[in-house]
């Protein structure tokens, strides 16, 4: 509880989650992917704030919303960085990062345009690898491999 | 979901010699009408003669009967049909479909949607798992095992899915080393040395086909697509160093053939076929053995 001082900060809400740590230039991704913009909740943003781990930051809270941890794990394709906090009755309830999974269905856009899954209507499925250090997505289909910077991420239906 | 073959990664290494084995008890005797009352699609979504006829064959020997199409031009594909419900609807009709598609990664949805075992006949520039086995296939008959295989490869290294499918697959096996001969633009893609590194296993690369010739005891010709090119010069420079003669092969071993996943252009010279180093009819032929043991394995049968 000696952190409680400190997480009010992040935790300006009564109920909700708040999204931290994401890097500036990915936060209308992270917009995208969770699909804020059609969002009835009351939501806060602020950008290009100081942070000693990524330079700038971005920081989104949303009041009265409490995603699965599906929908969150879309942001790890953009923002592995990022941290998740859940916020009940002013307090940080819970504070996690944000994993990036090992299989990543219906989220990402295989970067093969002869890929059977650009042309039909099929859900994708990656297996996430890392290599050396890099992280490509295999795709499930064509078989290729697109390094996750590069991966198109569809928004939320 | 029945057992398909889509990749020559869905086979463990067990099975892939036990379809060999089941392809040599076909050779020794080819007309098994085991079959008699199944029904198989030929699906092919692109033509292509070659593959279609060597499957039909392969169904027609084990006593199957075929519906499908050659070609999808005047089907209801054309007028827009899915792919899922083109599938399956003749799921429905019947055991086992064989489908042949531009579009990489339509064999493996096609396989998820059927009711029935689905082999893959190549899927764009990604897999075709029967020529690899009929490859692993003559390699074992012409040499007498599949361990410590000399391989030259040559051509188009960077396209060539069959290349990279038998790669892949001769890793299987113990010992096997590669030279890999293409012209820079075709040279073998990195994801394939990596793949190589990793499992510690030896490769040479080289402009020249003379280079790996006489070490090598399967000298895997491809085809080089003049489409590849950018610049037409270049491929009329590259066309040409990579024609072989049958007096380029005097040093070669004596156990050394040559293979060539067909139709040949001008890679081969028509001189080398009198020569008995020559083998890629019989390769063709053999086909049509290791498509028979694939189809009536999934069925169950064998
Ligand atoms: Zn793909």
């Amino acid at each position: 509880m000696e952190q409680k001082g400190k997480e009010l900060k992040v935790s300006a809400i009564e109920n909700g989650t708040v999204l931290d740590h994401i890097p500036a230039d990915q936060l209308f991704k992270v917009i995208n992917i969770l699909d804020l913009q059609h969002s009835p909740h009351p939501i806060t943003f602020g950008t290009n704030l100081d942070s000693k781990m990524l330079g700038k930051k971005a920081i989104i809270k949303i009041s009265g919303k409490f995603f699965k941890d599906e929908e969150l794990n879309r942001v790890a394709l953009v923002a592995p960085s990022a941290n998740v906090n859940i916020i009940r009755n002013y307090e940080v309830v819970e504070k996690r990062k944000i994993a990036i999974p090992e299989i990543i269905e219906g989220i990402a856009k295989c970067s093969n345009p002869k890929c059977v899954t650009n042309h039909q209507k099929i859900k994708t499925i990656f297996t996430v690898i890392t290599h050396n250090g890099a992280t490509k997505l295999h795709c499930h289909y064509c078989e290729k491999e697109t390094p996750i910077e590069n991966v198109e991420v569809n928004s939320m239906l | 979901m029945p057992k398909s073959l889509i990749s020559i990664h869905d086979f463990s290494k067990e099975e892939i010699l036990h379809i060999l084995d089941i392809a040599a008890d076909f050779e020794k005797n080819p007309n098994q009408p085991i079959l008699q009352g199944k029904v198989i699609a030929t699906l092919f979504f692109e033509p292509s003669t070659r593959t279609r006829l060597s499957f039909e064959t392969a169904s027609n020997r084990l006593g199957a009967r075929i519906i499908g199409f050659s070609d999808a031009g005047n089907t209801s594909v054309s007028k827009g049909e899915s792919l899922k419900d083109t599938i399956k609807m003749v799921s429905n009709y019947v055991d086992l479909i064989v489908i042949r598609h531009p579009l990489e990664g339509s064999s493996r949805y096609a396989s998820e949607v059927a009711s029935v075992p689905v082999i893959n006949a190549g899927d764009g520039a990604n897999q075709h798992p029967s020529q690899t086995l009929l490859d692993l296939y003559t390699i074992r008959q012409t040499q007498g095992r599949l361990d410590n295989i000399n391989i030259d490869m040559v051509g188009d290294l960077k396209y060539g899915r069959t290349v990279h499918s038998l790669l892949q697959a001769l890793s299987l096996f113990d010992a096997p080393q590669f030279t890999f001969t293409a012209p820079e633009e075709l040279s073998m893609p990195n994801e394939y040395k990596e793949f190589l590194k990793e499992r510690g296993i030896p490769y040479h690369e080289t402009t020249e086909l003379s280079y790996g010739l006489n070490q090598a005891d399967i000298l895997y010709m491809t085809r080089v697509q003049q489409e590849r090119f950018s610049d037409p010069m270049e491929y009329e420079k590259v066309k040409n160093c990579y024609s072989l003669t049958a007096s380029m092969l005097d040093e070669a071993k004596p156990n050394m053939k040559i293979l060539h996943p067909l139709p040949r252009i001008t890679e081969i010279a028509q001189d080398v076929d009198d020569t008995p180093f020559a083998y890629y009819f019989k390769q063709a032929k053999n086909g049509m053995f290791v498509r028979m043991a694939i189809i009536s394995y999934l069925l169950g049968y064998r």
